[in-house]
């Protein structure tokens, strides 16, 4: 784990961090997956992996429109919007 | 006569049946209560008024014969429950100003039973933590003190650490929290409080601000197991708008309580006698094994062998849970944005100025370990072994009935303690962990106290669905070790 490695993983996250925590952090990981590194010690080969906590029967229902007529309530905590939009910053130039 | 704050939930309802006193009343003072306890920063928001009115329509539906399981009681709501017209912020700052529009599930269902609100508790920022340190509306204070403390200075524990503040203060009469790793039962048992995590699928997550979804789970933090019992009936239950809770019956709770507890197999877990944990946990531990055994219970002895690797494999799982859950905070449709020279540079500011420092660090860890190239590495070997953890105790649930642990490896320790180091502060939930990994019902109760006067907790872990045995086992239990210490309230006065 070095600087650049941090750095990067900053960047796929969308978080800006400054060069010196990006620093402080890479030590920071690398006693973190040092630790983690016992994990090698188990051999779970031909382990199923687990993807469900409970194992029970998907519900089913009807596929009908039950919910709608909402647009106040879902643009009310924008931190912008208009005449029941959302406003975004402009993304293409 | 009693002080009406220091009623349990099942003494106000007989209290508020026979018309001793009135939801208002009994409201009001805890309003007081909270407006008095404001030093523990147990609470985000607090809702004095819409309480009033809660408690004076409770009173009225009273009158009409209409009695919810909770009617009347006001409670605390972590603040990842999402409350409709109040502000609910995950402790973060990226929400601050956030009014949800609609109602959580749980609290729902709880408002349904009569439950009177009087604020949102404070929490670690999106649940991640373990002391309360981490939430960006300043840290909790625990009403306890050690001999020797000048003065508060103690964790209440995390995530949940201003509902298990506000309830071992008696300034709520009971609170919601949420269990990811062990936010409730390790909060509860540092504070001398009960704390149970129903099994997966059982309590809605739907409109709780969600944090790693395959573990986190609600539930209450109560004065005693009967109070535990009453909250969890009234949370429970299964709901068409989250997939992952389970439609089965929600038992009568209360009807586990006072039941023997002769013959039942009761397992403990040889791995859980962990290096550096204190005498004082072991003799607790022993303490809690020869009250079962006086009870009639069996005791048991069974392995869960790979409960060591419990812990790593949590902070691979969670912290990849929340990077992708976490990914919705990104500035455009509510929460903070900070506007930067395009949309990535205003992403990546927005979420910079937003979330604290544990959060970021969380979110770098998951990002990291489902990055291209690790993802086998980490994130699949670590979903692998959480099915080993799963077998092992299907494993001994073929032996025993249920299982009894230490809640914590320690009592509270002071704020600024085990900050340095991570690792150290993750060794916290090395007792109640495996059990969100397996997805089981775990109860912590208080046990007794160290030798400079702190709490300590038991912990009961059960199978799946089966919280009406801890329930059972936590009612003797709670019996047996008859924990009347209370935190000395001088400074509240």
């Amino acid at each position: 784990m070095d600087k650049q490695t941090v750095l990067k993983v900053a960047r796929l996250a969308r978080l800006k961090i400054t060069d010196a925590r990006a620093e402080e952090l890479a030590v920071n990981f690398e006693g973190l997956f040092k630790w983690i590194e016992q994990l090698d010690a188990v051999d779970a080969k031909g382990v199923e992996p687990m993807t469900a906590v409970v194992h029970h029967q998907a519900y089913r229902r009807p596929d009908a429109v039950t919910d709608g007529h909402r647009q106040g309530e879902i643009v009310a905590n924008a931190p912008d919007s208009a005449e029941g939009f959302f406003v975004v910053p402009k993304v293409v130039e | 006569m009693t002080k009406l704050t220091d009623f349990t939930i099942g003494s106000a309802l007989a209290g508020l049946k026979k018309g001793d006193f009135t939801s208002v009343e009994l409201t009001t003072e805890f309003n007081k209560a909270v407006d008095k306890g404001r030093k523990l920063n147990a609470f985000i928001t607090e809702t004095p008024e819409l309480a009033l009115d809660m408690a004076a329509a409770s009173d009225a539906r009273r009158k009409k014969g209409e009695v919810g399981l909770v009617e009347g009681i006001p409670i605390a709501m972590k603040d990842l429950y999402c409350t409709k017209g109040v502000q609910t912020t995950a402790a973060s700052k990226i929400l601050e100003g956030f009014v949800p529009t609609y109602e959580s599930t749980v609290s729902d269902n709880l408002f349904k039973n009569g439950a009177v609100m009087l604020g949102k508790a404070s929490m670690d920022e999106f649940a991640m933590g373990s002391a309360n340190i981490t939430s960006g509306y300043g840290n909790v204070l625990s009403p306890w003190k050690a001999k020797g403390d000048n003065e508060l200075c103690r964790i209440p524990g995390g995530s949940s650490g201003g509902s298990s503040a506000a309830v071992s203060a008696r300034i709520a009469m009971a609170a919601t929290g949420t269990d990811t790793g062990g936010s409730i039962r390790q909060p509860a048992s540092v504070t001398g409080i009960v704390g149970i995590k129903p099994t997966y699928g059982r309590c809605s997550r739907w409109g709780i601000i969600a944090f790693a979804s395959s573990l986190d789970q609600a539930g209450p933090l109560t004065q005693n197991v009967e109070d535990a019992a009453i909250m969890l009936q009234a949370m429970s239950g299964w709901d068409a708008k989250d997939s992952t809770s389970v439609n089965v019956p929600v038992p009568d709770y209360t009807k586990s309580l006072g039941q023997s507890v002769k013959g039942l197999k009761v397992g403990i877990p040889k791995e859980y006698r962990i290096d550096g944990m204190s005498d004082e946990i072991e003799k607790n531990w022993q303490q809690g094994i020869q009250w079962l055994k006086d009870a009639g219970a069996e005791i048991v002895d069974i392995s869960l062998s790979h409960t060591s690797y419990a812990l790593a494999t949590y902070y691979i799982l969670a912290p990849a849970e929340c990077s992708s859950n976490l990914a919705r905070y990104d500035g455009m449709r509510y929460g903070k944005r900070v506007e930067g020279r395009d949309l990535t540079d205003t992403y990546e500011s927005t979420r910079a100025a937003g979330f604290g420092s544990e959060v970021q660090r969380r979110i770098l860890i998951g990002t990291y370990v489902l990055s291209a190239g690790y993802y086998d590495a980490y994130y699949l070997k670590a979903q692998k072994i959480r099915s080993l953890i799963a077998q092992d105790f299907a494993e001994a649930y073929k032996k025993v009935d249920v299982i009894l642990t230490p809640t914590t490896p320690g009592s509270a320790f002071k704020i600024g303690e085990k900050q340095d180091d991570p690792i150290k502060m993750y060794l916290e939930d090395v007792f109640t962990v495996p059990v969100n990994l397996a997805g089981l019902p775990g109860m912590s109760l208080p046990s007794g106290l160290d030798k400079t006067g702190l709490p300590l907790g038991l912990q009961l872990i059960g199978k799946p669905f089966d919280e009406e045995t801890l329930f059972r086992v936590g009612h003797v239990l709670e019996k047996a070790a008859n924990f009347t210490a209370k935190p000395d309230m001088e400074w509240m006065k």
